[in-house]
């Protein structure tokens, strides 16, 4: 099974409208699959946590998705501050999110926790001052 | 799904341009041979393309008003949006009396049965049999969308019928409780739209079909202002109160439900976005989703005479004077039984590349390839909406990309 389809985003940084753009794509690949609705629901919501974490925390970065019949592997890789303590940024409602972002309704601290709820498998990868790249596997 | 269609085209004054192809939210239509070809399987019957066709090349389709006249007990529909569409209405029973005088036996009010709608909603929400948040179905474009494009969301829908499924129902069912044979009756919704053209002839929720045509409310108020000049003093026949009229316009629905925490869109455009954020579980915190395709609820449907907004406020008004309050299922001596959808909707496939998953994806993995090469400008010359669709239809028939841009290159 090594044929899949892949897609590669780009995450603008700057823009919070803009987040969702990549899961957006990948969700309509996904739907033209016949892809079943609630692997679609996972596959999104998943994807868009990870979008909007990228921006929140890491000035944007890239999105890749390479789909199979039978799974999608996500990569969110970003070159921002990195995770200190990802034990610690996995607890729910734990964020370092600053007020600003809070007030925009983001960062309450549920998006890796999500990420890692609707994932049938997540790694991420992290180094302070380097960047962060997490993985997410969903099985349909 | 069934080629039942409600827009057809006019060749003749199509003049290939893309403009309905465009605003299609379905990216339902393309320009073969310089004209507008629509791809019913994919069309949900919104009428975008009819409003927006400069024109009039785009025709909706609906029943002649001649079949009323076939028999022998007329029962009329009206849609709360009808009675938006008159100058200076103070008083619904002009309306009421105006259908009287042409030719109907009977008129039972849509706006009478949003109401009963509103009542069975409300308690199927306190026992909590409703999914959450749960978007209205009153909107047939909107479940035609949602069964299309938005399958994670179809779960989500609210499974009581229309308000004018719901009048035909009733209607039919007091009719035959007053000894009038069955085939003789004759149930007529006047409608504002094409998409409920479409929903009361299909069935796709009910066992049974309650109506007997459908009209177009533009069709039927030319007819209808002239027998309204010449009622003097209307009897009080109106049944509908300030609730039930209120569903004509975007909100009303909501409103009626007395709920905080809600959402009501409408238009195109804002509606798709507003799905997608459904998709993506953002709008997980809220009771009730109202959704009407078009701009400002029925009263934006394309098959109304007056602009929506205009028609909007004049409702208000009217409704400021129908002081009777929303009718309840108890009154009518029924139960959520009587509301509640014979079988979900089946979801359509038309949006999948393939049925077979395999095949799909081979076919997907090709659209990326084409669309490496594609300008990515989305100019329509191709006849497709966006270069994405072009990639897709040549995936599809077997042919070769013809991209006006790609040829300008190579020269």
């Amino acid at each position: 099974m090594g044929e899949c389809i892949r897609l590669e985003y780009e995450v603008d940084g700057e823009n919070f409208a803009s987040a969702g753009h990549a899961s957006e794509s990948v969700k309509r690949t996904l739907k033209q699959m016949g892809v079943s609705p609630a692997s679609v629901r996972r596959v999104s919501i998943a994807m868009y946590e990870g979008e909007i974490n990228m921006v929140i925390h890491a000035h944007g970065g890239r999105a890749l998705a390479e789909i199979y019949p039978d799974r999608i592997d996500i990569y969110l890789k970003d070159t921002g501050p990195g995770i200190a303590d990802v034990d610690l940024a996995m607890r729910a409602g734990y964020s370092t999110a600053t007020e600003n972002i809070r007030s925009l309704g983001f960062g309450a601290g549920m998006g890796l926790p999500n990420m890692k709820k609707y994932s049938d498998e997540m790694k991420i990868d992290t180094a302070v001052g380097v960047g962060t790249t997490v993985f997410l596997r969903i099985c349909f | 799904m069934p080629t039942l269609k409600t827009v057809v085209l006019d060749s003749e004054k199509c003049i290939g341009c893309i403009t309905c192809m465009r605003r299609c939210p379905t990216e339902a239509i393309r320009i073969e041979n310089g004209k507008a070809k629509i791809l019913y399987e994919k069309c949900i019957n919104c009428g975008e393309c009819v409003r927006s066709c400069k024109g009039g090349a785009k025709r909706p389709v609906y029943d002649s008003f001649d079949l009323v006249a076939s028999y022998g007990y007329k029962i009329a529909l009206p849609s709360p949006s009808l009675f938006g569409q008159f100058n200076n209405l103070d008083d619904p029973n002009y309306v009421i009396e105006g259908l009287l005088a042409l030719g109907f036996d009977e008129v039972f009010e849509v706006g009478l049965a949003a109401e009963l709608v509103t009542d069975c909603t409300k308690k199927l929400m306190e026992k909590r049999a409703l999914p959450r948040p749960v978007i209205s179905t009153a909107c047939p474009a909107i479940v035609e969308l949602i069964l299309l494009k938005f399958h994670e969301l179809a779960d989500q829908l609210l499974n009581v019928y229309a308000p004018a499924k719901v009048a035909a129902k009733l209607a039919k069912k007091q009719a035959t409780e007053k000894g009038i044979p069955a085939d003789d009756i004759g149930i007529f919704f006047i409608s504002p739209c094409p998409a409920k053209v479409y929903s009361l002839h299909k069935e796709e929720v009910s066992n049974e079909k309650y109506i007997s045509g459908v009209l177009s409310q533009s069709d039927v108020y030319f007819r209808l202002v002239e027998k309204m000049n010449k009622v003097r003093s209307p009897r009080k026949l109106s049944k509908c109160g300030y609730s039930g009229i209120g569903w004509g316009s975007s909100g009303g629905e909501s409103n009626s439900l007395g709920l905080g925490n809600y959402i009501h869109c409408s238009g195109v455009r804002n509606v798709l976005g507003l799905l997608r954020e459904m998709s993506d579980g953002k709008l997980d915190g809220a009771d009730f989703v109202e959704l009407n395709m078009c701009p400002g609820g029925c009263v934006g449907g394309v098959l109304n005479v007056e602009n929506p907004f205009i028609a909007r406020n004049r409702m208000r008004q009217l409704a400021d004077r129908m002081k009777i309050p929303p009718a309840t299922m108890e009154q009518y001596g029924l139960d959520e039984s009587f509301f509640i959808w014979d079988k979900a909707p089946a979801p359509s496939t038309s949006f999948q590349l393939d049925t077979d998953r395999f095949a799909a994806m081979q076919k997907l993995m090709q659209v990326e390839e084409y669309l490496k090469k594609l300008p990515g400008i989305d100019c329509g010359a191709c006849g497709a909406p966006t270069c994405r669709c072009h990639a897709e239809d040549v995936v599809q028939s077997g042919g070769r990309l013809h991209c006006v841009k790609l040829m300008e290159e190579k020269e």
